[in-house]
């Protein structure tokens, strides 16, 4: 569901980025709210070192923060194929939101907004995340898409699902390595 | 290790398999002393139950000694002796803090694929499909028990396995069936399906405090049993409705359980026409006992229901439910809520769960166990395996 709030927030986002790699107006946009039985405080903290991201996204290899609020990105596909980039963070409120883009000459571009609020009946916090990334075509056309996979929702549902549970558990569910018949 | 492998309907092997390792923080790895096949696990061999995969391992009753614990698992020690329950809760999401311990956020894998098909994530089971997180059962040597910190009931020495192995699921089952009756004093408890399920919900019912239990099959053996737990018995014939408005005097049960689900036999032309339906994949369950509870059930009534559903239900009697004003309870059992009071129970000497086990056999003859609990050979009401 694309709410007015959403546009409004995301329209912010473009205003204050420097360089923006995603033109006003370019890219598909995903989003998803998850409850997090956990506080606003300790999600944000969590988030705002971004060398945590790669633990909950299945994609994302490495993320290094060089200083002054830019990062470098390294996402690896099912392939093999790797795709690198710079992002800055445009907007920081501790305990609030967070807001990146991806910086010029970007492999994949992309931009997203993070907010945390304290969710009703202290069940923890809701966490909104909108993201925005280049669709298919120009230079990698077909591998973006493939990389993205057919289904980006899908994608972001289950890194969100794994960030989730790893925030309430201390670890993410997986069957990797369990046994099974036929292939011994 | 030796394990029971799904690779299609009716088609169930022993293979054997590399053993399981610790993954996570929060497992334990168990030597699985009794197991048992579930009458849900029959869904499984019938082909009823979507993303199942070749290989998947089954089994959702089992218990045993921990062999292993991951470096997060505070509570449990190699030599402890445990049940564990068939549904996997990381006890610290929302749902499992209010102790809805099978609607867990954090314990399945494949999360996003029930979040479709359900509009939320569901739980982890162990050995129910790949929707269900595709963990490895129990029908076999060794368990890898996930949060093993939370689900695991430690048993004294003394207690026997079979007194206590099904507290991992269907004694809880029949018992949250029970207790979602909300019986009281004088009230009478109509069940439909006497098979182990049935069989717990009819114990339990009296547990809980029912004057009258009805039990409903077309199994005589079945109903023998359920005659042995004190039970009036109806014979499942086409006159259902008339027999139980009959046997309780124009009113009709206070509480109606479908111990059958999905797969309900049946010679009513509702019956029928569910499973024609189901067998050119119109993907409808045969839900002709769950309509027949709404019918008995009396005016505002509860018709409780442990057996399992997974898809659509044709012609489900919405109209003839709001009339009555019908009270409907459902779902996957909360295992962890019933584990430790049911073995009290069972300690105290209220009930011996092993009366349900007609069948014992090796782990090496699982297969032979399937068939013949789903074709009820040999009287079999339910079987348990010992590695």
């Amino acid at each position: 569901m694309k709410t007015r709030l959403v546009e409004k927030n995301y329209s912010r986002v473009r205003a204050v980025a420097s360089q923006p790699s995603l033109k006003s107006g370019e890219g598909s946009k995903i989003e998803k709210s998850l409850t997090i039985n956990r506080s606003p405080e300790e999600i944000y903290s969590f988030w705002r070192q971004l060398e945590n991201w790669p633990r909950f996204m299945q994609h994302i290899q490495s993320v290094n923060q060089t200083g002054d609020g830019i990062s470098h990105w390294v996402m690896k596909t099912s392939h093999d194929r790797t795709f690198e980039w710079d992002a800055r963070i445009i907007e920081d409120k501790p305990g609030q939101m967070i807001s990146w883009q991806s910086l010029e000459g970007a492999d994949v571009d992309n931009a997203g907004s993070v907010w945390f609020t304290p969710a009703t009946g202290g069940r923890g916090t809701v966490m909104k995340v909108v993201m925005k990334y280049s669709p298919p075509g120009g230079k990698l056309g077909s591998v973006v898409a493939k990389l993205m996979g057919d289904s980006p929702e899908k994608q972001l549902a289950q890194d969100l699902f794994r960030m989730k549970s790893l925030l309430e558990t201390g670890e993410i569910p997986t069957i990797e390595g369990q046994p099974r018949g036929g292939k011994q | 290790m030796r394990a029971l492998c799904w690779y299609g309907k009716e088609d169930v092997r022993v293979e054997r398999v590399s053993d399981p390792k610790i993954l996570n923080p929060h497992d334990a790895i168990v030597r699985i002393t009794t197991t048992a096949i579930c009458g849900s696990d029959l869904h499984l061999y019938g082909g009823f139950v979507p993303a199942m995969e070749e290989g998947d391992i089954l089994g959702h009753e089992f218990m045993g000694e921990v062999v292993e614990v991951g470096s997060e698992v505070k509570n449990l020690k190699k030599g402890d002796r445990v049940v564990v329950p068939f549904t996997i809760a990381c006890g610290r999401c929302f749902f499992c803090e209010h102790k809805l311990w099978s609607a867990c956020d954090n314990t399945n894998p494949n999360a996003y694929e029930t979040e479709l098909e359900t509009g939320y994530p569901g739980p982890g089971l162990f050995g129910y499909s790949h929707a269900n997180g595709g963990y490895a059962g129990g029908q076999a040597e060794y368990a890898r028990v996930p949060f093993a910190d939370v689900g695991p009931l430690k048993i004294p020495d003394g207690i026997p396995d079979e007194k206590v192995i099904f507290l991992s699921d269907i004694f809880p089952t029949g018992y949250q069936a029970a207790e979602n009756c909300n019986i009281t004093a004088g009230d009478t408890v109509a069940v439909w399906g006497c098979g182990p399920v049935g069989q717990f919900a009819i114990r339990s019912a009296f547990l809980l405090g029912a004057e009258r239990v009805i039990a409903i099959d077309d199994v005589p053996e079945r109903l023998e049993m359920a005659r042995q737990s004190g039970a009036h018995t109806i014979t499942g014939n086409g006159h259902t409705f008339e027999d139980v408005k009959e046997a309780t005097g124009g009113m009709g049960p206070d509480a109606c359980i479908d111990a059958v689900g999905l797969e309900a036999h049946g010679s009513t032309l509702d019956a029928k026409l569910d499973k024609a339906k189901m067998s050119v994949k119109l993907a409808t369950d045969r839900a002709n006992v769950l309509r027949e509870a709404i019918h008995c059930c009396r005016k505002g009534g509860t018709v409780s229901v442990p057996g399992v559903y997974m898809s659509a239900v044709d012609k489900f009697p919405f109209g003839m439910a709001f009339a009555k004003g019908v009270n409907i309870r459902m779902g996957q059992t909360q295992v962890q809520n019933y584990m430790r009071p049911l073995l009290k129970h069972i300690e105290d000497g209220d009930i011996d769960p092993s009366f349900v086990i007609t069948h014992r056999l090796n782990l090496n003859d699982a297969p032979e166990g399937y068939r013949t609990f789903r074709e009820k050979h040999d009287k079999c009401i339910k079987v348990v395996l010992n590695p």
